[in-house]
């Protein structure tokens, strides 16, 4: 049974509305970015077939930022390469913008985890932010302009020559979101993007990414297994649950923004929306 | 320095004796010659041109197919590793071809060019595809998927994908390939050489050998050694100078 749970300011208020009502509500207010619609991914035949998603109905609004938790084994790297158009499900549809998503396109980027892995280890790091550009007949110089301005923008203005590999962590994961940039998505999808590094590289980028978004009013659909992480970003977070992978609850966070590392941690509605995640993911 | 003259005392200590025992025993000048005398043989061959007309020749032969060789390696390599489809119909044809020695092709190669370089290029070019080809497959099928995926998200054409990504990607051990296949073109070079075609440094040892010119023999297979060599380190100066780093580096 789906549940959509949303708190106001005030304290930690559970009001019960079926998904149904609530999304017609929102449907009616604005058309949504992306949207699936009875989603279900399977794999395997007879015996050996297993279901990594089931009944999935996701509606995103444009500008939300979605953040998406569950435990490992859930689906949510799955429902992200949907997402992306790099796996087509094996029943319903998958909506961008009203249209069937068919295959990968550049107005939807995708920030992967093992930043390691996702960079052209044998391009400099603004060759490397530059590698959209490559299907645009673009002058040498511009696109070394514009790679610099988005490395700039990142913080990183100074590293354009180096190699990935010289690299810390973080700043690698940061060449990777500024890559995402350049090809000028406009729904930013996000696998674990901080999963792989230090608490306080993550807080940085944290905050870093929620500006980001607001400053090109872009879409971003986060995943995390990191409750807090999901709370302290999202306008909204989904719950998955396991076996198969389906939403166990939908939540509205009304924090106010900017949000603070601090403060917004410490707030009460923060908790309460901590407490009520926790008790569903660990509860099942 | 030391290094050097480590490196040489086997050499030095082989061919003094060699010349000492040529000179005090005698040896059966049918088969063997002396030191000097091959040294003399080898200097004069060199500077009347003989050698090098010959060398000029065994390396069209050799370059030409291993140049032929490479590049069907790689272009037909390449699609064949990145989609298993392809492969699995193409593949099994290739698994067949592939135990036919390339030297079993000479009198066919014989019947379609004739004597000369075009037939010497055509059997070398067929014993160089195959290392290229298989180290091509392997490599691009190992090719981390997520560097694919990334070409597919930004939509880069296909040609972007190759030049930018794959190529890139595999360069370093494509490179060990054609290594491997520049070694076999001497090889078959010279083979044909001897075999059939009356060209290049193979026949000139045919020649010396029906001469009974012992010294020239001697002579040319130490000029065979030496040119092999430094094939073999200008291939890795190349790769060097342009492996892996700067492939695909946007300098344009």
């Amino acid at each position: 049974m789906q549940t959509s749970y949303a708190l106001s300011g005030g304290g930690p208020i559970h009001e019960q509305i079926p998904l149904s009502t609530a999304s017609a509500t929102l449907a009616s207010l604005q058309q949504p970015i992306l949207r699936t619609r009875g989603v279900r991914v399977a794999i395997g035949h007879g015996q050996d077939r297993l279901v990594i998603l089931d009944s999935m109905d996701i509606d995103v609004k444009p500008g939300e930022f979605l953040c998406i938790v569950g435990p490992s084994g859930c689906g949510k790297t799955t429902l992200l390469r949907l997402f992306a158009g790099l796996l087509l499900p094996t029943e319903g549809t998958v909506l961008f913008d009203g249209r069937p998503i068919t295959g990968p396109a550049r107005e939807r980027a995708m920030v992967f985890q093992d930043y390691a892995r996702a960079l052209l280890p044998w391009r400099t790091v603004w060759a490397n932010v530059a590698l959209p550009y490559e299907r645009e007949h673009v002058p040498h110089r511009e696109r070394r302009d514009r790679a610099y301005a988005l490395l700039e923008r990142m913080g990183l203005k100074d590293f354009g020559d180096y190699y990935p590999g010289q690299l810390s962590g973080g700043m690698q994961q940061r060449v990777q979101i500024a890559r995402c940039l350049a090809q000028e998505p406009r729904i930013l999808l996000m696998d674990e993007p901080f999963g792989a590094l230090d608490a306080l590289t993550r807080q940085a980028l944290q905050d870093e990414i929620t500006r980001l978004a607001a400053e090109r009013e872009t879409t971003v659909v986060f995943i995390t297994h990191d409750l807090e992480e999901a709370i302290y970003l999202g306008d909204r977070v989904i719950a998955l649950g396991t076996k198969p992978g389906r939403i166990v609850a939908t939540v509205d966070v009304r924090l106010v923004r900017p949000r603070h590392q601090l403060s917004t941690r410490e707030d009460s509605q923060f908790l309460a929306h901590r407490h009520h995640l926790f008790g569903l993911l660990v509860g099942h | 320095m030391s290094r050097w003259l480590r490196a040489l005392a086997i050499p030095v200590a082989v061919v003094t004796a060699w010349e000492l025992w040529a000179q005090i025993f005698g040896i059966p000048y049918e088969t063997l010659s002396h030191p000097s005398a091959i040294v003399v043989s080898g200097w004069t061959a060199l500077w009347d041109g003989t050698i090098l007309t010959a060398t000029l020749q065994t390396f069209s032969g050799a370059l030409l197919g291993l140049f032929i060789g490479v590049m069907i390696g790689v272009v037909l390599g390449i699609p064949l590793g990145l989609f298993p489809a392809a492969d699995a119909v193409v593949g099994p044809s290739l698994d067949a071809l592939r135990p036919i020695p390339a030297v079993a092709l000479l009198p066919l190669a014989l019947l379609i060019f004739g004597f000369g370089v075009r037939m010497e290029a055509l059997i070398v070019a067929i014993g160089c595809l195959w290392p290229v080809l298989l180290v091509t497959i392997t490599a691009v099928r190992n090719i981390d998927a997520r560097l694919l995926e990334i070409g597919r998200l930004l939509e880069l054409p296909g040609s972007v994908r190759i030049l930018r990504i794959v190529l890139p990607a595999t360069g370093g051990r494509i490179f060990v390939g054609i290594r491997i296949a520049a070694g076999i073109s001497l090889a078959l070079a010279i083979t044909v050489e001897i075999a059939l075609n009356p060209n290049g440094l193979g026949y000139a040892m045919v020649l010396a050998s029906q001469g009974l010119d012992p010294a020239l023999l001697w002579a040319e297979l130490l000029w065979v050694g030496i040119i092999g060599w430094a094939f073999n380190r200008l291939l890795l100066g190349a790769e060097r100078r342009w492996l892996p780093a700067t492939i695909g580096a946007v300098h344009a």
